[in-house]
């Protein structure tokens, strides 16, 4: 295998670069493609709930697909790569699911805000809808390593979009699958048995991955359990480094002002009490009053800013808070990947938004749990 | 300050402002330069145009702001920004601090709006130019924007030449009008030193299932590579119209050093890279470098030799390509605006 041949970075140790890779496996994952490149830069960089701008050279597509990062190897047998989960749903994500061994594939990474590891030992639970499920397997990984009890709930419309089903199974004490069509684990949807799993694994934080109106009802959940709760939200984006402003969702602040805030440079984790969902438009009826209401973000340059206002790390806020049920239906699911615009589109039909990027939008109702796309190792 | 690794003279002016290269940001696809400054030094730059502010600060509109579309993409993002007074505390010292070359841009729904910001810019140092986004809504007219409107667009232009009576002032136009001259031609005689052009050109993109808009605000910005033919025609128009002697920033789906060059050709003194910093973050900063190398390689001593050179073919001269009459009135201001360029006269 060969390793990245081009960093562009300014020779800082962290934050992002932009390398080209080498596809060194491709694998399917039910209904998705888990792909193997290396970015050895990119690999000692990333941290669980990062993400990766991956460039789609096909004729008339413009922007880059973004991807969670679903696993990253520094060192070992595999040195130098990181992994993605792809669905196929559109040209950019079908043509990076027809991705050959041997093939390079320019990445920028990694880009976003990492989950926050909890400062003490703890019992997780992590709950992934569709291809959301793949960077909490590396998640899963990390907390393992840390000593930290970790349970598994991942849903999605069917089995074939529960992604690599063993890898939950050999690292978590507990592991439950939902699926809409009851063709894996329980009929449902992730928010089902997520009460369920909490009480029984006396759960002291909640990592969450997949659409956004699965993320709202999960954060309820964990809210009305007073279960500090960490989600990795999706939104339509264009860069991925914090210039073009298409991915805002409205944030809390400290003080509880709304702002528009980027979710790739100040997300896509957030601590779920931080995100107004009733200002967004995944869960409940479209205010469309809502721009009014929304102060400004400032966006002012996105690292330092607002460090000021995150949480601590998990575990140790909890803030409950009552919230009523949402709208939308929690269903795993889907964002996923084939960002930019479009692709998603025909898929919105049965809910899935692009990943971070997708319609994810119709409050849910209806929509089909998920896919995710991103990584599974 | 870049390492050169030619031997060409990419520099260019703009007015009375001199710029090492002609590779400019365009105004709301760079927000504040922090994003960017993290990744590769922004005073590589001829000039760093960053989003537009306005007099309070915006929130912007609700999501999706955007969609790909085949070669391009829509945006309406709403001119979310801090406001002008944050920008100044916050941003603009730290564009200076990085040692950017900084052309501001100003926002408004009103004409007041515009000479306030202009005002407090004015009032701030460290500022090299300022672009007029003429290309906003403007409330006191049924929600147009200012650069639909002749009058309305030389208002706004001669209201923040008032208060900056000394400086190098751009009006940045939209295509979205039948003759972009016509507007020119008023925004000059008000004040402006030259033209930005252009700004994107409203477009829209429907889910064929759901009904909805693929963007929020229905209406969007379209942008990218597929504009970019609409783009060179109009700095081609505004430079064979306004004369050599008007300064014109150039952009429109810019990506690569190729296109640059096409823009020059076409008229333009500096070029604005928008949506290609979307795609690849560094598309900037690759053409500050590997302009003057194509430059060397293809045999030309200076890009501004190439400014306006477009040559008709041997076998056909079009009205739009021919040289200016020896008497004719040549001199910037045509007696029929925009009327030596209109295509339609060319098989008349």
């Amino acid at each position: 295998m060969s390793r990245a041949v081009r960093h562009r970075y300014k020779g800082r140790e962290q934050g992002p670069v932009q390398q080209e890779g080498e596809v060194v496996d491709r694998r399917r994952l039910g209904q998705y493609w888990g792909i193997t490149v290396t970015a050895g830069e990119i690999a000692s960089r990333c941290e669980p709930g990062q993400f990766v701008n991956v460039s789609v050279d096909i004729a008339g597509t413009l922007l880059q697909r973004p991807f969670s990062v679903a696993g990253a190897s520094p060192s070992g047998p595999v040195a130098g790569t990181i992994d993605i989960v792809v669905d196929s749903h559109g040209p950019g994500t079908n043509a990076l699911g027809r991705v050959r061994t041997g093939d390079r594939l320019t990445l920028m990474g990694p880009l976003g805000r990492a989950f926050p590891m909890p400062q003490r030992r703890v019992s997780a639970v992590l709950v992934g809808g569709g291809y959301g499920a793949a960077p909490l397997y590396y998640l899963g990984n990390r907390l393992r390593a840390a000593g930290h009890k970790v349970g598994f709930v991942i849903g999605a419309a069917d089995q074939s979009r529960i992604v690599d089903p063993i890898v939950p199974k050999r690292m978590a004490t507990l592991t439950m699958f939902t699926t809409e069509d009851g063709s894996m684990g329980e009929q449902g949807l992730v928010t089902d048995v997520l009460r369920k799993a909490l009480v029984s694994t006396d759960a002291e934080v909640v990592y969450s991955c997949g659409p956004n109106g699965m993320l709202a009802a999960v954060s309820a959940i964990s809210e009305d359990l007073g279960i500090p709760c960490q989600v990795a939200v999706e939104e339509h984006m264009a860069c991925g480094v914090g210039v073009c402003m298409t991915c805002v969702l409205p944030i809390r602040d400290r003080h509880g002002e709304v702002h528009n805030r980027r979710v790739c440079v100040d997300g896509p984790v957030f601590t779920s009490t931080r995100i107004a969902w009733e200002q967004s438009r995944y869960v409940g009826p479209v205010d469309s009053s809502a721009p009014e209401t929304v102060l400004l973000d400032d966006g002012g340059g996105g690292e330092s800013r607002d460090s000021a206002d995150r949480d601590p790390p998990a575990p140790d806020v909890a803030v409950p808070q009552t919230v009523d049920e949402p709208a939308a239906t929690p269903n795993g699911s889907p964002s996923e990947g084939d960002a930019p615009g479009q692709e998603g589109r025909s898929r919105q039909r049965d809910g899935r938004g692009e990943r971070r990027g997708g319609p994810g939008g119709d409050s849910g109702v209806g929509r089909r749990p998920g896919d995710g796309s991103w990584i599974g190792q | 300050m870049m390492n050169r690794t030619h031997a060409a003279d990419t520099s260019t002016t703009l007015g009375s402002l001199v710029l090492d290269n002609p590779i400019l940001t365009a105004s709301g696809c760079f927000a504040s330069g922090r994003e960017i400054d993290r990744l590769w030094d922004i005073s590589d730059l001829g000039a760093v145009v960053p989003k537009s502010v306005t007099l309070e600060p915006r929130a912007g509109l609700p999501t999706p702001r955007m969609a790909e579309t085949p070669s391009g993409m829509l945006n309406a993002i709403g001119l979310q920004n801090p406001g002008v007074a944050t920008w100044i505390e916050r941003d603009l010292p730290y564009l200076r601090r990085r040692g950017a070359k900084i052309i501001a841009s100003i926002a408004g729904n009103t004409v007041d709006d515009y000479r306030e910001v202009a005002r407090q810019l004015g009032a701030a140092r460290g500022i090299d130019a300022y672009e007029i986004n003429l290309s906003c809504p403007n409330v006191e007219h049924r929600g147009l924007v200012f650069a639909v409107d002749p009058d309305r667009s030389a208002k706004v232009v001669r209201a923040v030449r008032g208060v900056l009576p000394d400086a190098t002032l751009f009006a940045k136009l939209t295509p979205d009008v039948t003759d972009i001259t016509a507007i020119a031609i008023p925004v000059m005689e008000a004040g402006a030193t030259g033209i930005s052009a252009i700004n994107t050109t409203l477009g829209m993109a429907i889910d064929p299932v759901t009904g909805r808009p693929m963007v929020a605000n229905g209406y969007a910005g379209m942008s990218g590579p597929a504009l970019r033919p609409i783009a060179v025609r109009i700095v081609h128009q505004l430079h064979t119209v306004l004369g050599p002697d008007v300064p014109i920033i150039g952009m429109g789906g810019v990506r690569t050093v190729e296109d640059v060059v096409e823009f020059t050709r076409a008229g333009a003194s500096a070029v604005a890279v928008g949506t290609a910093t979307f795609a690849d973050p560094f598309a900037a900063h690759d053409l500050t470098v590997q302009l003057g190398q194509w430059l060397d390689r293809h045999g030309f001593a200076s890009l501004q030799q190439l400014r306006g050179q477009v040559h008709p073919w041997p076998h056909h001269v079009p009205p739009i390509l021919a040289p200016p009459e020896p008497d004719g009135p040549d001199d910037g201001a045509p007696s029929r605006p925009g009327g030596s360029v209109a295509v339609d006269d060319a098989d008349s």
